[in-house]
Protein backbone atom coordinates (compact mmCIF):
# COMPACT_ATOMS: atom_id res chain seq x y z
CA UNK A 1 0.00 0.00 0.00
CA UNK A 2 1.41 3.42 -0.92
CA UNK A 3 2.49 5.61 1.95
CA UNK A 4 1.65 9.25 2.41
CA UNK A 5 4.96 11.08 2.34
CA UNK A 6 5.15 14.84 2.88
CA UNK A 7 8.21 16.79 1.85
CA UNK A 8 8.52 20.07 3.74
CA UNK A 9 10.72 22.63 2.01
CA UNK A 10 11.64 25.40 4.44
CA UNK A 11 14.86 26.84 3.02
CA UNK A 12 15.52 29.85 0.83
CA UNK A 13 16.33 28.93 -2.79
CA UNK A 14 19.98 30.02 -2.74
CA UNK A 15 22.74 30.44 -0.17
CA UNK A 16 22.59 26.80 0.82
CA UNK A 17 22.00 23.72 -1.34
CA UNK A 18 19.14 22.59 0.91
CA UNK A 19 16.26 23.82 -1.28
CA UNK A 20 17.77 22.34 -4.43
CA UNK A 21 18.43 18.99 -2.77
CA UNK A 22 14.90 18.92 -1.33
CA UNK A 23 13.56 19.38 -4.83
CA UNK A 24 15.75 16.53 -6.08
CA UNK A 25 14.09 14.28 -3.49
CA UNK A 26 10.65 15.28 -4.75
CA UNK A 27 11.58 14.49 -8.36
CA UNK A 28 13.18 11.16 -7.42
CA UNK A 29 10.13 10.15 -5.41
CA UNK A 30 7.83 10.05 -8.41
CA UNK A 31 8.91 6.62 -9.67
CA UNK A 32 8.11 4.87 -6.40
CA UNK A 33 4.31 5.04 -6.60
CA UNK A 34 3.90 6.66 -3.21
CA UNK A 35 1.46 9.42 -2.30
CA UNK A 36 3.85 12.39 -2.36
CA UNK A 37 2.96 15.92 -1.28
CA UNK A 38 5.13 18.98 -0.87
CA UNK A 39 4.68 21.91 1.50
CA UNK A 40 6.54 25.20 1.13
CA UNK A 41 6.87 27.12 4.37
CA UNK A 42 9.16 29.54 6.23
CA UNK A 43 11.91 30.81 3.89
CA UNK A 44 10.96 28.00 1.49
CA UNK A 45 8.26 30.25 0.05
CA UNK A 46 11.00 32.40 -1.51
CA UNK A 47 11.69 29.49 -3.92
CA UNK A 48 8.41 30.26 -5.64
CA UNK A 49 9.05 33.91 -6.48
CA UNK A 50 8.92 34.95 -10.12
CA UNK A 51 11.85 36.70 -11.81
CA UNK A 52 14.74 34.84 -10.22
CA UNK A 53 18.09 35.52 -11.88
CA UNK A 54 20.16 32.77 -10.36
CA UNK A 55 22.50 32.70 -13.37
CA UNK A 56 24.16 35.78 -11.86
CA UNK A 57 25.43 33.59 -9.02
CA UNK A 58 26.15 30.55 -11.23
CA UNK A 59 23.19 28.58 -9.89
CA UNK A 60 20.38 26.75 -11.64
CA UNK A 61 17.04 28.52 -11.41
CA UNK A 62 14.90 26.68 -8.87
CA UNK A 63 11.70 28.44 -9.97
CA UNK A 64 12.15 27.01 -13.46
CA UNK A 65 12.06 23.44 -12.09
CA UNK A 66 9.03 23.88 -9.81
CA UNK A 67 6.39 23.95 -12.58
CA UNK A 68 7.48 20.40 -13.44
CA UNK A 69 6.31 19.01 -10.09
CA UNK A 70 2.84 17.99 -11.34
CA UNK A 71 4.52 16.13 -14.23
CA UNK A 72 6.33 14.07 -11.61
CA UNK A 73 3.04 12.96 -10.06
CA UNK A 74 3.28 15.38 -7.17
CA UNK A 75 -0.29 16.57 -7.22
CA UNK A 76 -0.59 18.07 -3.78
CA UNK A 77 1.46 21.23 -3.57
CA UNK A 78 0.79 23.26 -0.44
CA UNK A 79 1.97 26.67 0.66
CA UNK A 80 1.90 28.06 4.18
CA UNK A 81 -0.13 31.26 4.23
CA UNK A 82 1.43 32.74 7.39
CA UNK A 83 4.90 32.33 5.86
CA UNK A 84 3.75 34.34 2.84
CA UNK A 85 2.14 37.01 5.04
CA UNK A 86 5.23 37.40 7.23
CA UNK A 87 7.31 38.04 4.10
CA UNK A 88 4.76 40.32 2.41
CA UNK A 89 4.47 37.93 -0.53
CA UNK A 90 1.15 37.68 -2.36
CA UNK A 91 -0.05 34.87 -4.63
CA UNK A 92 0.52 36.99 -7.75
CA UNK A 93 4.26 37.05 -6.94
CA UNK A 94 4.46 33.26 -7.23
CA UNK A 95 5.38 31.10 -10.20
CA UNK A 96 2.76 28.44 -9.40
CA UNK A 97 -0.84 29.47 -8.96
CA UNK A 98 -2.57 26.17 -8.29
CA UNK A 99 -1.08 25.58 -4.85
CA UNK A 100 -3.31 25.03 -1.88
CA UNK A 101 -2.76 27.66 0.85
CA UNK A 102 -2.73 26.30 4.39
CA UNK A 103 -2.87 28.18 7.68
CA UNK A 104 -1.13 27.01 10.86
CA UNK A 105 -4.04 24.81 11.87
CA UNK A 106 -4.28 23.22 8.40
CA UNK A 107 -0.56 22.42 8.48
CA UNK A 108 -0.97 20.60 11.76
CA UNK A 109 -3.81 18.61 10.28
CA UNK A 110 -1.78 17.81 7.13
CA UNK A 111 1.18 16.55 9.17
CA UNK A 112 -1.11 14.26 11.15
CA UNK A 113 -2.32 12.57 7.98
CA UNK A 114 1.17 11.58 6.83
CA UNK A 115 3.04 8.29 7.26
CA UNK A 116 6.47 9.87 6.77
CA UNK A 117 7.86 13.41 6.84
CA UNK A 118 10.96 14.65 5.04
CA UNK A 119 11.84 18.15 6.18
CA UNK A 120 14.49 20.23 4.46
CA UNK B 1 9.58 -2.16 14.29
CA UNK B 2 11.39 -1.35 11.04
CA UNK B 3 13.44 1.85 11.13
CA UNK B 4 15.35 3.82 8.52
CA UNK B 5 17.54 6.84 9.17
CA UNK B 6 18.34 9.86 7.03
CA UNK B 7 21.51 11.77 7.93
CA UNK B 8 21.86 15.28 6.47
CA UNK B 9 24.80 16.86 8.33
CA UNK B 10 28.55 16.36 8.14
CA UNK B 11 30.25 14.45 10.94
CA UNK B 12 32.24 16.43 13.50
CA UNK B 13 30.91 19.89 12.39
CA UNK B 14 27.56 19.01 13.90
CA UNK B 15 26.45 16.46 16.46
CA UNK B 16 23.73 15.13 14.16
CA UNK B 17 25.74 12.23 12.70
CA UNK B 18 26.94 11.11 16.12
CA UNK B 19 23.37 11.27 17.41
CA UNK B 20 22.33 9.12 14.45
CA UNK B 21 25.02 6.62 15.41
CA UNK B 22 23.87 6.54 19.03
CA UNK B 23 20.27 6.13 17.91
CA UNK B 24 21.29 3.25 15.63
CA UNK B 25 23.08 1.44 18.46
CA UNK B 26 20.07 1.94 20.74
CA UNK B 27 17.51 0.65 18.29
CA UNK B 28 19.59 -2.40 17.39
CA UNK B 29 20.14 -3.16 21.09
CA UNK B 30 16.38 -3.07 21.58
CA UNK B 31 15.89 -5.66 18.85
CA UNK B 32 14.40 -3.41 16.19
CA UNK B 33 15.19 -3.82 12.50
CA UNK B 34 17.22 -1.19 10.67
CA UNK B 35 16.34 -1.19 6.99
CA UNK B 36 18.80 1.44 5.83
CA UNK B 37 20.79 4.54 6.75
CA UNK B 38 20.72 7.05 3.92
CA UNK B 39 23.36 9.79 3.91
CA UNK B 40 22.27 12.90 2.01
CA UNK B 41 23.43 16.52 1.66
CA UNK B 42 26.52 17.10 3.86
CA UNK B 43 25.82 13.73 5.50
CA UNK B 44 27.72 12.08 2.63
CA UNK B 45 30.95 13.07 4.39
CA UNK B 46 30.24 10.24 6.82
CA UNK B 47 31.32 7.96 3.98
CA UNK B 48 34.84 9.23 3.46
CA UNK B 49 37.67 6.88 4.40
CA UNK B 50 40.11 9.80 4.70
CA UNK B 51 38.77 11.44 7.87
CA UNK B 52 41.57 11.31 10.43
CA UNK B 53 40.52 12.68 13.81
CA UNK B 54 43.13 12.80 16.63
CA UNK B 55 43.60 9.45 18.36
CA UNK B 56 41.97 10.59 21.60
CA UNK B 57 38.76 11.62 19.82
CA UNK B 58 35.82 9.48 18.72
CA UNK B 59 36.26 8.21 15.16
CA UNK B 60 32.73 8.21 13.79
CA UNK B 61 33.64 6.87 10.34
CA UNK B 62 35.33 3.82 11.92
CA UNK B 63 32.39 3.39 14.27
CA UNK B 64 29.94 3.27 11.35
CA UNK B 65 32.10 0.68 9.60
CA UNK B 66 32.39 -1.55 12.68
CA UNK B 67 28.66 -1.35 13.31
CA UNK B 68 27.86 -2.09 9.66
CA UNK B 69 30.15 -5.11 9.68
CA UNK B 70 28.66 -6.48 12.87
CA UNK B 71 25.00 -6.01 11.93
CA UNK B 72 25.24 -6.11 8.11
CA UNK B 73 23.83 -2.59 7.86
CA UNK B 74 22.88 -0.95 4.58
CA UNK B 75 24.81 2.34 4.64
CA UNK B 76 23.95 4.25 1.47
CA UNK B 77 25.53 7.51 0.35
CA UNK B 78 23.51 9.55 -2.16
CA UNK B 79 25.36 9.57 -5.47
CA UNK B 80 24.43 13.07 -6.64
CA UNK B 81 25.22 14.64 -3.26
CA UNK B 82 28.43 12.62 -2.94
CA UNK B 83 29.86 13.39 -6.38
CA UNK B 84 29.30 17.13 -5.84
CA UNK B 85 31.16 16.93 -2.52
CA UNK B 86 34.05 14.73 -3.62
CA UNK B 87 33.03 11.40 -2.08
CA UNK B 88 33.60 8.76 -4.75
CA UNK B 89 33.84 5.00 -4.94
CA UNK B 90 36.23 3.16 -7.26
CA UNK B 91 33.73 2.93 -10.10
CA UNK B 92 32.75 6.60 -10.07
CA UNK B 93 36.40 7.66 -9.80
CA UNK B 94 37.20 5.67 -12.94
CA UNK B 95 34.13 7.00 -14.75
CA UNK B 96 35.19 10.61 -14.14
CA UNK B 97 38.92 9.99 -14.60
CA UNK B 98 39.84 10.80 -11.02
CA UNK B 99 43.18 9.62 -9.66
CA UNK B 100 41.74 8.21 -6.44
CA UNK B 101 38.57 7.30 -4.60
CA UNK B 102 37.67 7.67 -0.95
CA UNK B 103 34.41 5.88 -0.15
CA UNK B 104 34.92 3.82 2.99
CA UNK B 105 34.30 0.08 3.02
CA UNK B 106 30.81 -0.92 4.20
CA UNK B 107 29.30 2.15 2.47
CA UNK B 108 27.65 1.97 -0.94
CA UNK B 109 26.77 4.74 -3.37
CA UNK B 110 23.25 4.78 -4.79
CA UNK B 111 20.46 7.08 -5.92
CA UNK B 112 17.93 9.19 -4.05
CA UNK B 113 15.31 6.55 -4.74
CA UNK B 114 16.85 4.59 -1.88
CA UNK B 115 15.64 7.30 0.51
CA UNK B 116 12.10 7.11 -0.84
CA UNK B 117 12.13 3.31 -0.81
CA UNK B 118 13.31 3.43 2.81
CA UNK B 119 10.43 5.78 3.68
CA UNK B 120 8.00 3.46 1.92
CA UNK B 121 9.00 0.19 3.60
CA UNK B 122 9.91 1.45 7.09
CA UNK B 123 7.54 2.04 9.98
CA UNK B 124 9.63 5.04 11.02
CA UNK B 125 12.01 7.28 9.09
CA UNK B 126 14.12 9.32 11.49
CA UNK B 127 16.03 12.36 10.21
CA UNK B 128 19.22 13.74 11.72
CA UNK B 129 20.64 17.17 10.87
CA UNK B 130 19.45 19.63 8.27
Amino acid sequence: MPKKILLISRSAPYGRSTAREALDVALAASVYDQDISILFMDDGVFQLLKNQHSELIAQKNIASILPALPLYDIDNIYIHQESLDERAIVFDDLILNDMKPLNNKDVGHLLQQQDQLLSF
Amino acid sequence: MIFSLAVYSAPYSSQASYSAYRFTVALLNQGHTLHRIFFYQDGVHNGTSLATPPQDEFNLQNAWQNLAKHYQLDLVVCISAALRRGVLNDGEAKRYNKTSYNLAQEFTISGLGQLIEAAAVSDRLISFGY
